[in-house]
């Protein structure tokens, strides 16, 4: 039997079920893209609630002033939450300090300096560096960064905030680095070129051309590389220890908002307990740290961007 | 009048081009350090952990003797995990990155739901591990088992899915759509037709580095509950179980340095792994990249 072209288009058309499926598959697939949604809702919403019931149980005062982090005190427990900013803010200095240096220079480097060449065998490379687990990068700092700094500093403890800063610092540089040269590679190639024709240095034209027209970027790669060190979890609770304190010491045990979720979530602190809620008040302040980092990134990519 | 000065241009340039040595030096030295970073890093675990891999290491379950200590359990819950991540997280990644390419109109709801993933994808791990415990674990009561870990994880993965499903669609170019339209294909059948296929390469490479990120990931499973020493394997999604980098973390933090051998070797293991499932992006990449 041979049916003709028009004949099947007829049929085809009058198919219900296509002109069903038509309707339906936007409305499926809208509801699948709302699940992003729904996920930062859920966060939103877990933090507050849990959070509102930890501050039923400790004064908001004492939480947001308190410089005494104590929740495991059979009597007296104390939930000042500024011992575990400070432990965080330790890492991340250190991280910075190493990473935006040799980050930034890398940029510079690979987009200023290097051949085709160098450039293809450097970023998957860098990549690669991106790639490690965190929990190998915490190994790292417990079993080879720690010692090697002991061997130099005696002083230095088991755990302390400095190896484990280090690290994150490593951490952190391919992102810095990758995200800087991306900034820097989009600055035009003319105006590179005008600068070396009126008789500029590489260096000159890094320092006075790439780098203040790729500064938005490279200052928005630098606030990401600070929200992705406050919120690096595995490095710290294995190299940094898990002493709350509020003071400037960085060669002994500290502990950081990150580390001691995980110290309560691996111990038995049951369902219901104000400690159990006090990791929903410690995730709460983390996760606003993060969205202000950021906020702050893409402010400054979008406000600052010179346009070419 | 002359406007440059021959001698002192002379003298000059000669400063210039020091200077300009000095910082090249530099600028590759740092990027060297990075390179160095990794390579000590890979040489160290390496060394360390080499010794104690064998097939036993493969095959035993986790010990409290170090020389017994083995990675069974947490290479099949790995496995597991990613059995159920890998189909939640690609099929809501595509599923969102179609509509948001596709279907969704330029608006603000648009610019709304885009925001929020790029935001998403910087909230730390760890609070996706809160998330997962109270909305899967206690919530609708899946307890410690594969299932709430997976749906966690996919959480987790799912910006970076998306945002890689985005650019491949994106890629594909006008006129196979307009042609797709030309000949009387509805959109649907353009997009399941036309589209996915010429995209898939893309989405791919991106699903199997999100991924390898949700394997190595630790963090999240702490927060979730997930035990370390299991004497047995899952049989369901519904069943409890441990995953490699659980696994290390217990071995790197006990206080025996014999156990610090076998984390090493456990790293081994998860790098071997990662490497193999990046290999596959790398391969499926060159393979199907189609420039059009």
């Amino acid at each position: 039997m041979r049916t003709s072209v028009q004949e099947l288009i007829a049929k085809s058309k009058d198919k219900k079920s296509k002109k069903i499926i038509e309707k339906l598959i936007p409305i499926l697939l809208f509801l699948i893209a709302s699940v992003s949604v729904l996920t930062t809702i859920g966060i939103v919403l877990t933090l507050i609630i849990e959070t509102v019931t930890f501050f039923t149980r400790v004064p908001l005062s004492d939480f947001i002033l308190g410089t005494t982090w104590l929740p495991f005190a059979n009597s007296g427990a104390q939930f000042g939450i500024w011992p575990l900013i400070v432990g965080t803010l330790k890492i991340t200095g250190i991280a910075i300090i190493v990473a935006v240096p040799i980050g930034i220079s890398a940029a510079i480097y690979l987009s200023e300096y290097a051949s085709d060449n160098v450039r293809r065998i450097v970023k998957p490379v860098l990549e690669v560096l991106a790639g490690v687990p965190t929990i190998v990068y915490g190994f790292f700092a417990l079993t080879f960064v720690t010692p090697v700094l002991q061997s130099f500093f005696p002083e230095i403890k088991i755990f302390n905030a400095i190896s484990p800063g280090i690290v994150v610092g490593i951490m952190i540089i391919p992102m810095i680095a990758s995200l800087s040269e991306d900034a820097m590679s989009s600055v035009p190639k003319s105006i590179r070129d005008g600068a070396l024709a009126m008789g500029s240095t590489k260096f000159e034209v890094a320092w006075k051309i790439t780098v203040p027209a790729a500064l938005s970027g490279i200052i928005a790669s630098v606030v990401l590389g600070l929200s992705r060190a406050i919120g690096e979890t595995m490095i710290v609770s294995l190299a940094a220890g898990s002493t709350p304190k509020f003071d400037g010491d960085f060669t002994g045990s500290i502990q950081t908002m990150t580390a001691y979720i995980v110290q309560v979530s691996k111990g038995d602190a049951g369902y219901g307990t104000t400690i159990y809620y006090s990791i929903y008040a410690v995730g709460f302040t983390l996760f606003l740290f993060t969205m202000a980092m950021n906020i702050l990134a893409g402010y400054m990519s979008k406000r600052f961007r010179e346009e070419y | 009048m002359r406007y440059i000065e021959q001698e002192k241009v002379v003298r000059r340039m000669n400063g210039r081009m020091v200077v300009n040595r000095i910082f090249q030096g530099l600028f590759m030295f740092a990027t060297a350090l990075a390179l160095l970073a990794l390579v000590i890093l890979l040489y160290r675990i390496v060394s360390q952990g080499a010794g104690h891999l064998s097939l036993d290491f493969l095959t035993n379950f986790a010990s409290r003797f170090p020389e017994q200590a083995g990675i069974k359990a947490a290479l099949v819950g790995s496995i597991w995990l990613m059995a159920v991540v890998a189909p939640t997280s690609i099929l809501l990644g595509v599923g969102s990155a179609i509509y948001l390419e596709e279907y969704a109109k330029k608006g603000r709801i648009t610019t709304f739901i885009q925001m929020n993933i790029s935001n998403l994808a910087g909230v730390p791990s760890v609070v996706f591990g809160l998330l997962g415990l109270t909305i899967f674990v206690r919530a609708m009561a899946l307890g410690n088992s594969i299932l709430a870990a997976g749906f966690t994880m996919s959480l987790l993965i799912l910006p970076v899915i998306i945002v890689a499903a985005q650019e491949a669609i994106r890629s594909v170019p006008g006129e196979l759509r307009d042609a797709s339209y030309g000949m009387g294909a509805t959109k649907w059948q353009t997009i399941v037709r036309i589209i996915l296929p010429a995209a898939i390469p893309g989405i791919l490479t991106g699903s199997i580095l999100a991924l390898s990120r949700a394997i190595g990931e630790t963090a999240p499973l702490i927060v979730v509950g997930i035990p370390v020493i299991i004497q047995f394997l899952p049989e369901g999604v519904m069943d409890t179980f441990t995953a490699l980098p659980m696994q290390i973390y217990d071995w790197s933090s006990r206080p025996q340095a014999e156990f610090q051998t076998v984390a090493a070797a456990g790293i081994i293991v998860l790098m071997v792994v990662l490497l193999f499932m990046n290999s596959i992006a790398v391969f499926i990449r060159n393979k199907f990249d189609k420039s059009y």
